[in-house]
């Protein structure tokens, strides 16, 4: 399991898995196409040309033109501004997502890792919550927290740490059979420390791998949620709720759902690309190492 | 890569002991009386799987020497032998199920994770895989700095210790900051010694060191830790499953199969007159890098058994081309054949006049 | 170069393989010329990095595509009918036709070159019916009958189990029956003794050895123990760095190394001499260079004790030091 294993990227080494990345014309596109997404949502004040909630009942439903790029919905808001102040949401989402799942799943995937008993306990619970698809999971978490923003982040962080959690312990599995956690057990070096010093530090490629595809899956998620209406509240501009409501007029003013959807494919695409290629430079660097 | 020639320095003011190697035969029965290290009856037995009734890997299944101060002891045998686990259940890095450990007279056998650690300090070990043996995300200078970290020592001038090490090994201490797989196998085996030489041990299990490593390169390191050995006053204990390294570097030798201890002894005595025909017919299998050399193949019929289920009595019997019904009966007991020499077989006697 | 009393079966000559990959070309074959033949067996000896496994890759024809591709030289194969090949330049389809039939090969690792999920028998049989045909039944018995030569006990039974029933050395055993189940001229052993216990070893090496004397076979055995070569082999070539720098008869090896190299290997083994002598082991200093960067000149110059500057001036020749034994070392040969 080429993942699993500690990549034998050192410090000095940051750099060239850097390069090798960008060798990759996807990847680097990919790149390209995150940081414009992201400095897009960062700068989301600054950048967009109208007020996202401002209402202009006069001006609804026209098509995108010169002054609105990406047209107006049915309450006359601005598309382009909405699907900026949308990436903002969306983006800020997926990372949570990300964090609290790393968080959850870390946690659990070391005490799986290192406790034979918790072991299977914890890997039936895992086994139990990935039986389930994701939007389902998350629709009964959403309906039994409430519908919110802070509460479809937890859900959904709840969703993804299983996936995060089943990596972690894998690799925790293999990595504490290696020589040179054995020695330093033989120096006497405390068991915190090896978790963190040896084990953890030999995790960060197969999460921040693992990590890259939860972000595009919360992405996803968040906008299925919304579009099924379960998500967060519809004035609320994310891409999801923003399709939502763009439904009603298909055929008649598509820009509405389209431009959301494409903020939300290039973004999940981007992210998995990115995701794939952050995974072949890792393991066979590895490989031809070890 | 990094080209480092080897070639040890003098000593730079890492602790200097006397060695004993030429003392004389009354010291050297003293050393025996009291030696670094003395296992007795020492037996490591893994379960397969839960339950009471989960039949048992016998990995080391009743082990009793000596390993005297100032001497390298090499620990033989091939796969299944349970030499690798002896060396790690001295290290008590593996649980022993039963036996004694007394390390310069201490019984460490009942001894806490916690009650250990001082006595980590003084036993350490170097072991065969160059690759992993390292955290691949640990600098050089982590690596060593977390030995003496560990152990408080040199904390007050830390930098000036770790290069001090890494020249002792024959390193270059510019590398320090360097990672692990920018070194080739050789230079990295040489950090694991630095690293176990750090906590200044008095006993070092060596476990397979340059099993892994080339031809040309096993050499530098076997004559480093010969050095090594010398100028420091060490003990060690020396896995192997090379007998030609083991007759040119240790002073005895002790050859295990299944388990069980088959003969100890002084090196030069069981390589020129082996009396175990398990060492005997270990001895004949060795390649002899000499094409003239007269060989005398002894041939063993079958495979080795398995420690789940060992044969009774003496475990060698099923391939010992002695093998009588008397040797099902009982694990045969260390006979004493010389000064020092044990082997265990019942039927010596009658194999000598054969 | 070859003595005319020599039955030549196998000439390789001036080989070089090259792997193209993104950080270079790694020359891990560069110059490599020996003679195999009939009935004898031939040890390639070399350290990681020498080249040995490579130049049997591409006599095999089993370099990894696309990167590896044999850049010159030839690989001359006279068949069992009498007619040369160049394995080098050869179509897909006749070295498919050779490779099992004609030439064999087993590995360093039994468990891995056995299939798990197919019975030791059925694999056997696969190969008797790729290059002979026949029926299942037919092949059957001979991988059976191939269990029994190779001293494989209870074969009857064994025909049915699976790689992961038996122990290393009987794997060792199967895949040597596999390899000899067509009746090949040429077997090629990469580093067969490597990852098994010593007595193992000594009981494939006495079964190999036997194998040899039955059928005539010419045996190609890779290693980098030197106690092995002595053992088994009749003619040695010695690698270094992808080139073979010393070429000579096993005693001939042993009692006169010329080539630099070779001298160190010998003084860096623990050899019933220096035990005796009590002398320390003599290492080589430096470290074998990487394939992407090779020194110019004699490879082995950095850390050859009697170099000199002519040295890395350009590669030496491989010539006669003494007779049938050759040196590719300026200084030990007049070039």
């Amino acid at each position: 399991m080429a993942m699993a294993l500690p990549s034998n990227a050192g410090g000095g080494d940051r750099w060239q898995v850097l390069r090798l990345l960008v060798a990759r014309k996807t990847v680097l596109i990919s790149l390209i196409v995150l940081v414009v997404l992201i400095a897009a949502a960062l700068l989301a004040p600054y950048v967009s040309p109208f007020d996202p909630y401002k209402l202009s009942i006069m001006n609804r439903l026209k098509g995108p033109s010169s002054v609105h790029w990406f047209g107006t919905d049915d309450f006359g808001r601005d598309v382009f501004s909405r699907v900026i102040h949308g990436g903002r949401l969306s983006l800020m989402v997926g990372f949570s997502v990300v964090i609290l799942a790393s968080v959850l799943g870390i946690a659990l995937g070391l005490i799986a890792g290192f406790f034979r008993r918790a072991d299977k306990f914890v890997s039936r619970l895992i086994d139990a919550m990935m039986a389930f698809p994701d939007i389902l999971l998350a629709i009964a978490l959403v309906a039994a927290l409430g519908p919110s923003l802070i509460n479809v982040i937890i859900a959904l962080g709840i969703v993804y740490t299983p996936r995060l959690a089943r990596v972690v312990r894998a690799s925790t599995l293999v990595i504490r059979e290696l020589p040179f956690v054995e020695a330093a057990r033989a120096l006497g070096v405390p068991t915190y420390c090896i978790v963190t010093v040896h084990v953890l530090r030999n995790l960060i490629s197969p999460i921040l791998v693992q990590g890259t595809f939860i972000f595009a899956y919360a992405i996803l998620a968040e906008a299925g949620l919304s579009f099924l209406g379960v998500g967060v509240s519809p004035d609320i501009p994310t891409w999801g709720t923003m399709i939502n409501s763009g439904q009603q007029y298909m055929g008649q003013a598509d820009w509405i759902m389209i431009f959301p959807g494409i903020a939300i494919v290039l973004s999940v695409l981007s992210l998995q690309l990115l995701g794939d290629g952050l995974r072949d430079v890792l393991d066979p660097r590895l490989r031809k190492e070890l | 890569m990094i080209d480092t020639l080897l070639s040890p320095p003098a000593s730079t003011g890492v602790i200097d002991r006397t060695t004993a190697a030429d003392a004389s035969v009354s010291s050297r029965a003293a050393l025996r009386a009291a030696p670094l290290l003395r296992v007795t009856d020492l037996k490591v037995h893994f379960p397969t799987g839960s339950g009471r009734h989960a039949p048992v890997v016998r990995a080391v299944d009743g082990v009793s020497f000596d390993v005297p101060r100032n001497t390298i002891v090499g620990l033989v045998g091939e796969s299944g032998s349970g030499k690798t686990t002896t060396g790690r259940a001295l290290l008590k890095l593996v649980a022993a199920t039963a036996g004694r450990i007394e390390f310069d007279g201490h019984d460490l056998s009942s001894l806490s994770e916690k009650q250990m650690l001082p006595w980590r300090r003084r036993m350490q070990i170097v072991f065969q895989d160059p690759y992993a043996s390292l955290n691949p995300r640990m600098s050089v200078a982590e690596i060593i700095g977390e030995a003496l970290d560990t152990h408080k020592l040199a904390q007050d001038r830390r930098e000036a210790r770790i290069s001090e090490l890494l020249e002792r090994v024959g390193l270059n201490a510019d590398h320090r900051t360097r990672y692990p797989h920018e070194f080739s196998g050789g230079q990295r085996q040489r950090i694991g010694i630095a690293r176990a030489l750090a906590v200044e041990p008095d006993f070092i299990v060596a476990d397979e060191p340059v099993s892994a490593l080339d031809v040309s390169v096993q050499a530098q390191v076997l004559n480093l830790l010969q050095d090594l050995q010398r100028d420091l006053g060490l003990t060690m204990l020396f896995v192997a499953h090379d007998l030609a390294v083991v007759d040119y570097l240790c002073d005895e030798v002790v050859v295990m199969y299944l388990g069980h201890i088959m003969e100890r002894g002084p090196t030069r005595e069981v390589y020129a007159r082996p009396r175990h025909p398990y060492t005997r017919a270990l001895l004949s299998a060795a390649p002899v890098p000499d094409p003239r050399a007269p060989r005398t193949r002894i041939l063993l019929k079958g495979d080795i058994p398995s420690p789940i289920d060992p044969p009774s009595g003496c475990v060698f019997r099923t391939r010992c081309p002695h093998a009588a019904d008397i040797c099902a009966q009982a694990t045969p007991p260390a006979r004493s054949m010389g000064p020092d020499h044990y082997v265990a077989c019942v039927r010596l006697d009658e194999i000598d006049a054969s | 170069m070859t003595a005319s009393s020599r039955d030549i079966v196998l000439s390789v000559n001036g080989l070089k393989t090259w792997f193209h990959s993104r950080d270079g070309v790694a020359k891990s074959v560069d110059g490599v010329t020996f003679d195999l033949a009939r009935g004898e067996t031939l040890a390639i000896v070399g350290e990681s990095g020498s080249g040995k496994s490579v130049t049997s890759l591409s006599i095999m024809g089993l370099l990894p595509k696309p990167a590896g591709r044999i850049e010159a030289g030839k690989i001359l194969f006279r068949d069992r009918g009498g007619k040369h090949h160049d394995l080098a330049q050869a179509s897909a389809a006749t070295l498919r036709r050779i490779r099992g039939a004609e030439i064999a090969m087993i590995f360093q690792e039994p468990m891995t070159s056995l299939n798990p999920l197919y019975t030791v028998g059925d694999q056997i049989a696969e190969a008797v019916l790729q290059h002979e045909g026949g029926s299942h039944a037919a092949a059957l018995k001979r991988a059976q009958e191939m269990l029994e030569r190779v001293e494989i006990p209870a074969a009857a039974r064994r025909v049915n189990e699976y790689p992961h029933q038996m122990s290393g050395g009987m794997r060792q055993r199967v895949m040597i029956a596999l390899a000899l189940a067509c009746n090949p001229s040429v077997l090629i052993a990469d580093e067969p003794t490597t990852a098994l216990d010593v007595t193992v070893q000594a009981q494939i090496l006495d079964l190999l050895r036997r194998l040899q004397a039955e059928s005539g076979m010419s045996i190609l055995f890779v290693t980098h123990n030197l106690g092995v070569v002595a053992e088994i082999a009749h003619r040695v070539a010695v690698m270094y760095a992808g080139r073979v720098v010393e070429d000579a008869g096993v005693y001939d090896l042993f009692e006169r190394p010329t080539h630099p190299y070779t001298r160190g290997l010998l003084s860096c083994i623990p050899t019933a001499a220096l035990l005796a002598s009590r002398e320390r082991l003599q290492p080589i200093p430096g470290n074998v260079p990487s394939v992407l960067a090779l020194p110019p000149g004699c490879t082995f110059a950095p850390r050859c004790p009697i170099a000199e500057p002519a040295c890395t001036q350009a590669v030496p020749e491989l010539l006669p030091a003494w007779p049938e034994h050759l040196a590719r070392c300026i200084k030990v040969t007049p070039q």
